[in-house]
């Protein structure tokens, strides 16, 4: 022990640990305070976890930097209560807030890769959490840092104490920041957002982590997350914020079970559920619910947009790409990354193929060398019969009319500085097909098309949100009429609400278009509901392709199961099926010089659906 | 470690190189012969035709060149045209009183500039940073000479508290030395503080919003550790950058302020060798400056990757 728990007079079974009351958060914003959380209430009794759920801008994490008191001093404003023990927070001095922060109340963070300080090592910045409230010497805090990795499920403990943040990965340092937050024993741990930057089966592990480690500590933990699948398999109860208001409070299972306000039912109807396509054999759009009534669109099945009879849009075929690792005095070349490795797979015209896996896997590489945005070294992509990688620049330009991209951040992926309509007629002016005028016309059809007013044409990026953001970045991969679209994560930066309703929009220009879609996502859930075909990419390769319908069916390739088994399920009943906890990493398809692939097999288990055949996994 | 060292000095080879070609050529180009200073006022062809021939004038350009950079390279950088002295022996004689000034001067920059861009910053859009921002654009607008001429009016010609020009090496008498310097390098280091000062700020702001920052704060680490060791020990490196680029500023700003005190240091030595005409001395001081560039910045670059780990790990 390290030392006793503090204010053990308070931590009586009835007492809750966290007990907010009348929370108020206000930002000062150009002179004029903008109020962001409003008068929230909530109590954390000990031993619980309690999640706040919410989209983006609700206030659920500003909620919690205030029971922290981490908002900018000048800048922010708190009114309310915050009592932690008994004791409220937001009476006590800047100093002896301090000694609250880390011994009595930790916090862990959304962003590992951030959230670490690069210039010192681990070591240093565990036992600093255990020497900065300065009762316990340096070689003490140094054998129990080592413990705490050890804890954490950090292979090799000892010898990682003195080693920097930049030589762990990201699910390492979540442990790292975990051990951190565990360091002086607190009797509350917020987590804010903790899993949302990881992959699904480093989430697993993580949340895995926290749940035993409550049990064994006997802490309270407040959960912060936008993650519904997370909040069912880690939440007692569960708060739902909405516009900085806490509009719903209840049991996790009430709250999944039967919401009560418009809003609750919205958010959960949005969430896909992994599995709750069995029976459906065509992708099937989100239900909508209306958020001020209530009411819920029923969504339709899109059948038969795929034109099998003509040839594939897009055939590739043994694609490979690889990046040379550089090294030594004069920076030869010492290996490679195998990012995509022989990836054969076709795509018909009204199709959307699925590429799913973690990072690192190769999916967006794999998208990006069938643009040719990077090279690829070997195989062939033919689209609509031409062979896109042997073309020259010119040829390749006028090729990119009919395979269009959209990525991941709808914030960085517009030029901040040209007008909506003019991004999306750029490109059919860029390519000569359409004077000024006819161009702007067109752009002005295509908002409409992806559900915005032609009226925004004359607006900046900046003026509009995720969603719609994403919407004009869909208008402007459609001005040049493409056949093929590549959307690389396209809707993993969008809240649930908003995610769903840009896949509806996705699946509606595929049926009134005849659009082919290559999906690459690391959402097993979205993907479900989405696709006719799934192909689960690991370490460069394709381990398993096939029809949705089997491959989510019938996984049979032991990483296709381990990507399937990792997905939090939307589900409060399923909750306590605890997942193995081995901390086992992903591994790198960095290999060195002269290194050969294997030769790969595939066995055709049902008609189309393919599983490569290992000696061993 | 060493290997890297070994890289950045191989690279630094190609630099120099192209610099005395730089250097030489220049000279050739200026107008005014320097054998025509050397004759005096009767310009007699016979004394010309035997200087050219003593200097190796009439050589072809590039066997000029080759002889030169020959010769630097073991350590004869010429005879001074005008003292007969070797180029060598002067700048020997004039560097350690620069070097002293740039010390000194350098030595007030950090000591002022580093705390108020770390106070400034720490105090954003108070009275504070906004009296070191007004303090450091006044240090970076304010002439030098006009500076100098100004503290010699006031401290010397008016109060007598410090000598107003002269020189006193060191080694003599160190306290006498170093009052000498005191408005020199006062005048000197008021504009490298005041860059610094700007881009400690907003090296120390930038770091502060990191999200590691909230984790120490989260921690419950005190503010002052938060401030000097989380914040600061990032901020510093782009800081390491900058000092050696401060480097160049520091000597342009030595030339005039040495000419303002009257101080026997390289900047007067350049300043009178261009005047005079005297090749050798200007080739000699100038490939001796970018040698010095060169060098502080691999000191730097060596310094960056030791305060960064993710540098150190990449060697």
């Amino acid at each position: 022990m390290i030392k006793a728990p503090t204010n053990a007079a308070s931590a009586g079974a009835g007492e809750p640990v966290l007990s907010v009351r009348g929370l108020t958060t206000a930002f000062r914003v150009d002179g004029d305070w903008k109020t962001v959380v409003k008068d929230v209430s909530f109590d954390v009794m000990p031993g619980e976890t309690v999640a706040i759920v919410g989209e983006s801008g609700s206030g659920k994490s500003v909620t919690s930097l205030s029971v922290m008191r981490l908002l900018a001093k000048g800048s922010s404003r708190i009114e309310g209560s915050v009592l932690l023990g008994g004791r409220d927070l937001l009476a006590l001095s800047d100093r002896e807030m301090r000694q609250v922060r880390g011994r009595d109340a930790a916090m862990i963070f959304q962003e590992p890769m951030t959230s670490l300080n690069p210039v010192f090592t681990i070591g240093r910045q565990i036992s600093e959490a255990l020497t900065c409230h300065g009762d316990i010497s340096r070689a003490e805090a140094k054998a129990e840092t080592v413990r705490l990795l050890e804890k954490v499920r950090i292979p090799n403990a000892a010898s990682r104490f003195d080693d920097y943040p930049h030589q762990f990965s990201g699910g390492m340092r979540q442990r790292v920041m975990i051990a951190m937050a565990l360091a002086s024993r607190p009797r509350l741990l917020i987590a804010d957002e903790p899993t949302t930057a990881l992959d699904v089966t480093i989430q697993g592990q993580i949340l895995d982590l926290i749940k035993v480690l409550q049990e064994e500590e006997g802490m309270s933990v407040l959960f912060i997350t936008h993650d519904m699948g997370v909040v069912a398999e880690i939440a007692d109860r569960t708060i739902v914020m909405y516009r900085g208001e806490a509009i719903e409070t209840g049991a996790t299972a009430d709250i999944f079970r039967n919401g009560q306000k418009p809003y609750t039912r919205a958010l959960l109807s949005a969430v896909p559920r992994l599995g709750s396509m069995a029976g459906h054999d065509w992708p099937l759009r989100f239900p909508i619910v209306d958020v001020a009534t209530g009411k819920r669109s029923e969504p339709t099945e899109v059948a038969g947009t795929i034109e099998n009879s003509a040839r594939p849009v897009l055939d590739v075929k043994n694609l490979t790409t690889r990046f040379d690792v550089l090294g030594g005095l004069l920076g030869r070349k010492v290996g490679a990354v195998h990012a995509v490795e022989n990836v054969s797979f076709d795509l018909a015209q009204g199709e959307t193929l699925s590429l799913v896996g973690e990072s690192g896997c190769g999916k967006s590489t794999t998208g990006r060398s069938i643009t040719r945005l990077v090279q690829p070294n070997a195989g062939t992509v033919s689209l609509e019969g031409q062979d896109v990688l042997t073309l020259d620049t010119a040829a390749m330009r006028r090729t990119r009319r009919s395979i269009q991209m959209i990525f991941q951040d709808p914030f960085a992926s517009l030029n901040p500085r040209m007008t909506v309509g003019a991004t999306v007629a750029e490109p059919i002016v860029e390519h000569g097909l359409a004077p000024r005028a006819q161009a702007r016309e067109k752009a002005a059809d295509l908002l409409k098309r992806v559900g915005l007013s032609p009226d925004m044409m004359k607006r900046y990026p900046h003026e509009f949100s995720g969603g719609q953001r994403q919407r004009i970045c869909i208008a402007r991969a459609l001005a040049l009429d493409p056949k093929v679209i590549v959307a690389d994560e396209s809707v993993s930066a969008l809240d649930v609400s908003i995610k769903a309703q840009v896949c509806n929009l996705l699946m509606d220009l595929q049926q009134s278009l005849k659009l082919a879609f290559l999906f690459i996502s690391h959402d097993m859930a979205v993907v479900e509901r989405v696709s006719h075909r799934v192909a689960v990419m690991y370490l460069g390769e394709i381990v398993e392709i096939g029809p949705r319908a089997a491959v989510f069916a019938d996984p049979r390739h032991p990483y296709t199961k381990k990507l399937m088994a990792a997905v939090p399920v939307p589900d409060p009943a399923r909750r306590g099926m605890r997942r193995n906890l081995v901390a086992d990493e992903l591994k790198s398809p960095v290999r060195p010089l002269g290194y050969t692939p294997p030769a790969r097999h595939y066995d055709e288990v049902a008609p189309g659906h393919l599983v490569r055949v290992d000696d061993s996994m | 470690m060493y290997s890297y060292i070994g890289k950045r000095v191989l690279v630094a080879i190609p630099t120099l190189l192209i610099i005395s070609i730089f250097v030489f050529s220049l000279q050739k180009l200026l107008p005014g012969d320097p054998v025509l200073a050397l004759a005096g006022e009767d310009r007699d062809p016979q004394t010309i035709e035997y200087l050219r021939e003593k200097y190796h004038l009439n050589d072809p350009v590039p066997v000029q060149y080759i002889r030169w950079v020959g010769s630097a390279l073991q350590g004869d950088l010429g005879i001074s045209l005008k003292t007969n002295q070797p180029v060598l022996k002067l700048i020997g004689d004039k560097l350690p009183v620069t070097i002293q000034l740039a010390v000194m001067s350098i030595a007030f920059a950090f000591v002022i500039g580093i705390p108020m861009g770390i106070l400034a910053a720490v105090k954003k859009n108070t009275a504070l940073d906004y009296i070191a921002n007004v303090v450091a654009l006044s240090g970076l607008s304010i002439p030098n000479f006009w500076l100098g001429i100004m503290l010699i009016l006031l401290v010397s010609v008016k109060l007598g508290w410090l000598p107003a020009s002269g020189y006193q090496p060191f080694f003599d008498d160190p306290l006498r030395s170093i009052q000498t310097m005191l408005m020199p390098a006062f005048v000197l280091g008021n504009a490298l503080a005041a860059t610094l000062m700007r881009h400690t700020r907003s090296a120390m702001l930038s770091v502060l919003s990191a999200d590691y920052i909230r984790t120490a704060r989260a921690k419950g680490v005190s503010e002052w550790a938060v401030v000097l060791q989380h914040t600061f020990r990032n901020a510093v490196l782009p800081i390491v950058t900058l000092s050696a680029l401060l480097f160049g500023d520091l000597l342009a700003g030595a030339v005039l302020t040495e000419q303002i005190f009257t101080i026997p240091g390289f900047g007067k030595l350049i300043v009178d060798a261009v005047f005079t005409r005297d090749y050798a001395v200007v080739q000699g001081v100038v490939l001796c400056t970018a040698v010095g560039f060169i060098v502080m910045n691999l000191i730097a670059d060596v310094f960056y990757v030791l305060l960064n780990p993710r540098m150190r790990a990449a060697l």
